[in-house]
């Protein structure tokens, strides 16, 4: 804590932050080029959240902010969760959309 | 422009004055992950419905360019924080000789994007009336810088997307789909460090008059929170926009 109550976060934590953001971009790179099926996109997600954690958490101090702004940061988050996932779930569970090309099924004229 | 480190009277001390500034800017930053957060869902719902155009077009983009840029930025992120700590400590040249170091890497950041932008324009990526998927593969492999084999490699899966989305036009249409969210999300993102670009400027012309210290670093703080957050939407980009499909190239 310095005089005026703010916690300076030491150049030494900075430094192994970096350290551990380019580990992460160097490992999400290989992984790419494995072939994991479905998982190759559940796992550069989840690289990439664990460094927006850390940029989080360290370089924009939110371990070290007071509750309130760290609820703030979280709810940030609610919400996006709630417009990601309750939209998807629904694209994602929908049967197969009618055929969209320029000529649609004659059945749909007829009855047109 | 106000005093530093005076306090207001709506405050008791330096100290909630500073925090409120700070709750105030992450409040700024909550409206921006919701509003980066639809443009993230449109990428998702279309590449959900047209995964094989997607990844066609993700593999066009060049992974180095991409990869150089992801580093520079987190370098700049870095810089940034250090600039910070330079001005909690009172070392108040280093507080403009970071932000001078953060500015350089943002404007790489820019420069490089300005290559690859240029390079999807000479090869037909553009979306409008000359966008042409197959313009790489078409052409003699030099054409598009590619060497025998990356050429070879982009033949064969030109024509199998072709093939899966049942013609070269339906796979036109759903890879300019890609690239219009490509250049929209790194454009939208670009203007962002071009926002971020003139605050730095800013703070470099304050910091040099010795304005920022121990006492009075709410400015500094403020704008590297939102350097940092422009950091973590590229952090998401780089991913989801050059290495989803990497393995099927």
């Amino acid at each position: 804590m310095s005089e005026n109550g703010h916690h300076i976060v030491s150049p030494k934590i900075y430094a192994a932050i970096l350290a551990a953001l380019l580990l992460f971009t160097w490992l999400t790179v290989q992984a790419a080029k494995i072939d994991l099926g479905p998982w190759n996109i559940v796992l550069a997600l989840l690289i990439a959240t664990i460094k927006m954690s850390l940029v989080i958490l360290f370089f924009m101090h939110g371990k070290y902010s007071p509750k309130r702004t760290q609820i703030v940061i979280v709810s940030g988050f609610f919400w996006l969760a709630i417009m990601l996932g309750l939209t998807l779930t629904d694209y994602t569970t929908r049967h197969p959309e009618p055929s969209r090309s320029a000529n649609p099924p004659a059945i749909a004229i007829h009855r047109a | 422009m106000h005093r530093t480190g005076e306090l207001y009277g709506q405050y008791k001390t330096l100290d909630q004055q500073k925090e409120t500034a700070t709750l105030g800017m992450w409040i700024f930053l909550v409206t921006e992950i919701l509003f980066f957060g639809g443009v993230f869902l449109t990428y998702s719902i279309n590449r959900h419905q047209y995964p094989t155009a997607f990844g066609v077009g993700g593999n066009m983009l060049d992974l180095f360019l991409g990869g150089a840029n992801t580093v520079v930025l987190i370098a700049s992120s870095f810089t940034m924080a250090m600039s910070v700590w330079s001005a909690q400590t009172s070392k108040k040249a280093w507080v403009t000789l970071f932000l001078i170091a953060t500015l350089i890497l943002g404007t790489v950041f820019l420069g490089v994007k300005v290559v690859e932008y240029k390079q999807k324009f000479d090869h037909h990526l553009i979306p409008g009336h000359g966008f042409d998927i197959t313009y790489c593969s078409k052409s003699p492999a030099a054409v598009c810088g590619l060497s025998e084999k990356e050429h070879a490699d982009e033949v064969k899966e030109v024509k199998d997307a072709i093939e899966t989305e049942g013609g070269v036009t339906a796979l036109n249409a759903h890879a300019q789909l890609y690239f219009s969210l490509y250049f929209g999300m790194t454009g939208l993102h670009a203007l962002h460090m071009i926002v971020g670009a003139g605050l730095l400027l800013w703070l470099i012309l304050e910091s040099r008059k010795g304005r920022f210290d121990a006492n009075y670093n709410t400015p500094v703080e403020n704008v590297g929170l939102y350097w940092h957050f422009v950091d973590i939407v590229w952090i998401f980009l780089f991913p989801l926009l050059y290495l989803i499909n990497r393995h099927l190239a």
